[in-house]
């Protein structure tokens, strides 16, 4: 499914439920884990290294019969700012979404202070979002800034 | 957890401010009351700290509260590999209230996650240790009569030192001018800076302290240690500039007030020891006030 018809034929197959478009696709395999993709049962298919003018190269996802909170879209803003998602209702694009990032974010990367708590302990990371673009997260527990570059995604 | 814990600085506004320091002025005028008997407090130490450790037990001491707990993580636990987590858990069913020191940063915000009881943090790494800074703004209403409208100067290790950044933070709120006086090297970060120029809070940065002893209402030293510096060379020519002698206070102004959170090194000179401007050790001494406060305010006790 390498090619431009591939992507074309995934797209166009999908009756109900969402296309996630424009992930550069070194970024597939992340989005799929932030988003939990593991955990739905409904069919879903993936298509990555297709060709993009704007990314070179990119992934799309195309999930059958799901549809996503905003709250849950945003999640993957932290990685792909990028992405563009599309609902699909009876073969039709009822409806576009952005991804945009939300003022906190919990369990996505870990903090970059090695002498944090959140790195010792079972405890999920939680953040508050300070800056955007650049993207720069408070640490809850720590209260240190993680910034873009610092990023391990969990 | 709604459980009311005080973990950073930031927890608290002025109006938290203005009671805990009410609180502490009336702990002082009566330090030995019966508001804690038949409470069990914890003081749980995984890093030792032996003056914040006898202050907070002194504070519960004085009003008949019983202590339970550990000084250092050799008597825990922990070195068997139990979890904070666990650790919190277990104790909080003993006690009505832990008092926490613990070498990471973020472990009292954790802890007070998961705890039932009420969390104090005594110091969480090189992030917290706000029951120091309210004992440093005790002591500066005690000596100033105000906390508004002063001239502070922040003297030695601003880079890494969490007390300085605290109390910047907190007296934030009364319109301070604040002088940074540090070597290069351990400057004030930007963001505190920043954090000041938004919120209109005039400041200045100083290589060498005598620029503004003579204009400072308080002067808050701090240690510089030697392991800061990069460069060996850089430390000796500078060490001699963050040490405060009393000759210096000649023409200081008459309220002044010399505060530090000890344990000093060296850079107080003993000499300034006897001067009435050196109010180092009783602002130890206040520490036991703002920590009965603290507590009682935690613990919803009216007095
Ligand atoms: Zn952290």
């Amino acid at each position: 499914m390498g090619d431009i018809q591939g992507r074309h034929l995934i797209v166009s197959a999908l009756k109900n439920g969402t296309v996630i478009d424009h992930i550069p696709s070194e970024s597939l395999f992340k989005v799929i884990s932030i988003l939990k993709l593991e955990t739905i049962h409904s069919q879903i298919t993936f298509g990555t290294n297709l060709e993009s003018k704007k990314l070179g190269s990119k992934a799309i996802i195309k999930i059958s019969d799901k549809f996503f909170e905003q709250d849950d879209i945003n999640k993957i803003a932290i990685i792909v700012p990028e992405a563009k998602l599309n609902i699909i209702k009876n073969y039709e694009v009822v409806e576009k979404m952005i991804v945009s990032l939300p003022d906190s974010i919990e369990g996505i990367t870990k903090c970059f202070n090695p002498q944090c708590i959140t790195n010792h302990e079972k405890v999920v990371p939680k953040f508050t979002v300070i800056e955007k673009s650049p993207v720069s997260l408070l640490c809850r527990y720590c209260e240190k800034i993680t910034d873009q570059e610092h990023f391990i995604l969990i | 957890m709604t459980t009311k814990s005080l973990v950073s600085i930031s927890d608290y506004k002025v109006d938290d401010y203005n009671r805990i320091l009410q609180l502490a002025s009336e702990f002082e005028a009566n330090s030995y009351q019966n508001l804690l008997h038949g409470r069990v407090i914890a003081t749980l130490f995984f890093e030792p700290s032996t003056r914040t450790r006898l202050s907070f037990e002194s504070a519960i001491n004085r009003l008949r509260g019983r202590v339970i707990g550990f000084a250092d993580i050799g008597t825990t636990s922990s070195t068997k590999g139990e979890s904070l987590h666990d650790s919190i858990r277990m104790v909080a069913s003993y006690c009505d209230l832990i008092v926490m020191r613990h070498p990471l940063e973020g472990a009292a915000k954790y802890a007070s996650e998961i705890s039932p009881v009420p969390i104090i943090n005594a110091g969480d790494g090189a992030n917290q240790h706000p029951t120091q800074t309210l004992l440093d703004m005790y002591s500066i209403l005690k000596t100033q009569g105000t906390l508004h409208n002063l001239k502070i100067t922040l003297i030695g290790d601003l880079k890494y030192g969490r007390t300085v950044h605290s109390l910047i933070m907190a007296m934030m709120n009364y319109n301070p001018t604040f002088y940074f006086v540090s070597p290069p090297e351990l400057k004030l970060p930007n963001e505190y800076k920043q954090t000041l120029a938004k919120h209109n809070i005039a400041y200045s940065e100083h290589a060498d302290m005598q620029e503004v002893l003579d204009i400072s209402d308080i002067v808050y030293m701090t240690r510089v240690q030697k392991e800061r510096f990069s460069d060996p060379m850089e430390y000796e020519k500078t060490k001699n500039l963050y040490v405060l002698k009393n000759d210096m206070l000649t023409h200081t102004k008459e309220n002044m007030k010399i505060l530090h959170p000890l344990p000093r090194v060296n850079e107080i000179s003993m000499c300034v020891d006897a001067s009435p401007k050196a109010y180092y050790f009783e602002q130890a001494k206040n520490g036991v006030y703002a920590r009965q406060a603290i507590i009682c305010h935690l613990l919803g006790i009216n007095i």
